[in-house]
């Protein structure tokens, strides 16, 4: 049986964040809005690990990369341990730097080729002022053997690492500052598979370790439900559906959640012929549907569908779904 | 059940490129074949040798690469084999689009910006059959339609960028199968695309290789689509097979430990505990050998967890027979 304990405050909180950006405009054209992520809200505790999955044009990214604040929001909020992100600014904004770290897809180009990997892996510490010349040495030693690489690989550079490696180097610079939070956008998506298990279990033993918490944005599912506590879909820059990681593989509500967990290849399936071979493709995000996102590509869509963009709301303990028809829980 | 002559026989395939370090095998010994209306999944990871095999098949190995041994017999829809290993350049373009056709992964590569998707059509359509400007346009705008592109008169005169990637890769097979091929290769045809857009064109394709018959060879790194859509199945590592059979049978019940290793390692064998408590997963350590340090024996030895001695040793490994039929190259299958 489950302990009904009060949770604690989460460490990151978004509340309707949106984040649009206007494109075009050159040569007399007239400019457009990209509607990247609306209105989204969900929280992130304590070494919890959550997967952020959609597919591309979902707005993902964009939310990742406006909690790191490397996009400027346009609207609503985002909370870290208490604080106002999104106001940060000079030394407070320096220490929030410290406190959520980012691992992106492609490691190659994420370290700088020109510098020695202990060289990269420190050099967080040097730029927040944690250490100076002297311990940088050991220093890159002890995180480099706490990402399962070699002290001697500090004289090392980038290009004489795998992949697999390289993305090792990227998240030991990473855990450099001692961060709460990591914001990983597809950190295993461009590994082999024998090496995504690698850096998955790395992941692992970092929560265990350090206490992380993790925001994983991925386009891949099974990875998702194997290693994320809970699952918020996105599609279109909208929030579709937030729940716990096992129910949600076992009975996803959303209309948009269910093509989803039905699309990805599961072993012991075979393909039927009754897929339908033209289905009907995203939308623009310049031209977002009216009411909901989904509903040109939703089987069970209505006309009250179009009037207005259905609310997130819970309609099960942790399930949220925004939804007018949406399936049952179980 | 597939039965009949095959349309390609890959047999004892070897490729090597000529580095400043003299000559790299990229390909050991590669020996497969594809029955008509059979879709055998050419699986491995990053270097593997997959997309090597596939360019061989095709004479469109890079300057630096040449075949060194083997045979490629290609039948196609019956006939007299031509070996394509030996073949000569003029012989090979022929072969290209109309007995074998080739879609990859990144279709906005493959199309020209400059041209609209109509016109790409239709003179794929030219190239195969001396039709006039009229019946090839109205044949392109047939085969747009018959790949699940919505309002085809329109996209005839689109511009490939005004395309999603799903489309423009609907776009690719239209021209691929404009010549009817008797075998398609699909080079990781779907990676690049969003899963609901994946499920759409591996059905798509799929369904045209039942209507038109041809063999199909598709090349992918994910094993569960490999399961979805493959009839048999060979699993590359370093450049040379290491396990072929069923699909079912070798992704079932895999017998070389290489790709026993490699299914196991996937998440979605591994969903986490009721209770939410996550264990690590089965990671092979370190990573493939690059070509210019491939041990004599074994590729896989220095990562398995069963090599003994005799894995190191500089054997020839040979394919073996098992029940169900299938091939395995290792040492330890041989002596069972």
């Amino acid at each position: 049986m489950t302990l009904a304990v009060e949770p604690p405050a989460p460490l990151l909180a978004l509340d309707a964040l949106t984040t649009r950006f206007k494109v075009g405009g050159a040569f007399g054209r007239p400019s457009a809005v990209v509607h990247a992520a609306e209105d989204v809200s969900f929280q992130v505790g304590r070494g919890e690990i959550v997967g952020l999955v959609g597919e591309s044009g979902s707005g993902k990214s964009t939310v990742g990369r406006t909690i790191l604040r490397l996009e400027r929001a346009s609207a609503g909020s985002v909370r870290f341990d208490g604080d106002e992100v999104l106001a940060l600014k000079g030394a407070a904004l320096a220490r929030y730097r410290r406190r959520v770290a980012a691992v992106f897809q492609d490691p190659a180009t994420s370290l700088d080729p020109r510098m020695r990997v202990g060289e990269s892996v420190t050099e967080p510490l040097l730029a927040h002022g944690l250490a100076g010349r002297a311990e940088r040495r050991d220093r890159a030693a002890a995180l480099l053997t706490q990402v399962g690489l070699s002290a001697d690989d500090a004289r090392r550079y980038p290009n004489e690492f795998s992949g697999g490696q390289r993305q090792r180097v990227a998240i030991a610079r990473a855990i450099a500052v001692g961060p709460d939070l990591i914001v990983a956008d597809e950190p295993v998506s461009a590994l082999d598979v024998s090496v995504q298990a690698q850096v998955i279990n790395l992941l692992l033993g970092l929560r265990e370790e350090l206490g992380l918490a993790l925001l994983f944005i991925s386009h891949d599912l099974p990875t998702v439900e194997f290693l994320c506590d809970s699952v918020v879909v996105m599609y279109l820059g909208r929030v579709m559906e937030r729940a716990p990681a096992g129910q949600f593989q076992n009975a996803p509500l959303h209309p948009y959640s269910q093509m989803l967990v039905r699309s990805a290849p599961r072993f012991g399936e075979r393909l039927g012929t009754s897929v339908s071979s033209g289905g009907r493709e995203t939308p623009s995000p310049l031209a977002p549907p009216s009411g909901c996102v989904f509903r040109t590509r939703c089987p069970r869509t209505t006309s009250e569908c179009a009037l207005a963009v259905p609310p997130l709301e819970q309609i099960a303990p942790g399930r949220w779904v925004a939804c007018i028809h949406p399936g049952a829980p179980t | 059940m597939m039965t009949g002559t095959p349309v390609i026989e890959v047999d004892g395939l070897s490729v090597a490129f000529e580095t400043g370090a003299g000559a790299l095998a990229a390909l050991k010994d590669v020996t497969f074949d594809i029955l008509p209306g059979e879709t055998v999944a050419l699986v491995g990871e990053s270097g593997s040798g997959k997309s090597i095999t596939s360019l061989s098949l095709l004479g469109l190995l890079p300057p630096s690469g040449r075949i060194t041994a083997g045979k490629i017999l290609l039948r196609g829809w019956g006939g007299e084999a031509v070996d394509l290993a030996r073949a000569p350049e003029r012989v090979l373009r022929q072969v290209r689009g109309a007995g074998i056709s080739m879609i990859f992964q990144e279709p906005r590569n493959s199309l020209n910006p400059a041209f609209t998707v109509g016109g790409q059509v239709a003179e794929a359509v030219r190239l195969h059959q001396s039709a006039p400007g009229r019946q090839a346009n109205a044949r392109a705008r047939d085969l747009l339609a018959r790949v699940g592109i919505a309002d085809p008169d329109r996209r005839m005169r689109a511009w490939p960028h005004e395309l999603s990637g799903g489309m423009r890769q609907r776009v690719m097979i239209a021209m691929a199968i404009a010549s009817r091929p008797a075998l398609l290769i699909a080079d990781e045809p779907t990676t690049a695309l969003d899963v609901t857009t994946q499920a759409q064109v591996v059905a798509l394709l799929r369904d045209l290789q039942a209507e038109i018959g041809m063999g199909m060879l598709f090349i992918t790194h994910n094993l569960a689509l490999a399961s979805l859509i493959a009839d048999r199945v060979v699993v590359m590592y370093a450049g040379q097979v290491v396990e072929a059979g069923p699909a079912a049978a070798v992704l079932g019940d895999p017998r070389h430990p290489y790709t026993r290793a490699l299914l196991d390692c996937l998440p979605a064998r591994h969903l986490p505990l009721p209770d939410g408590v996550r264990r690590r997963l089965p990671a092979i350590s370190g990573a493939p050998p690059r070509l210019e340090a491939r041990p004599a024996g074994c590729a896989f030895a220095a990562r398995c967890a069963h090599a003994a001695d005799p894995c190191r040793l500089p054997t020839d490994l040979r394919l073996i027979l098992g029940d169900p039929p299938r091939a395995v190259r290792c040492v330890r299958q041989e002596a069972a």
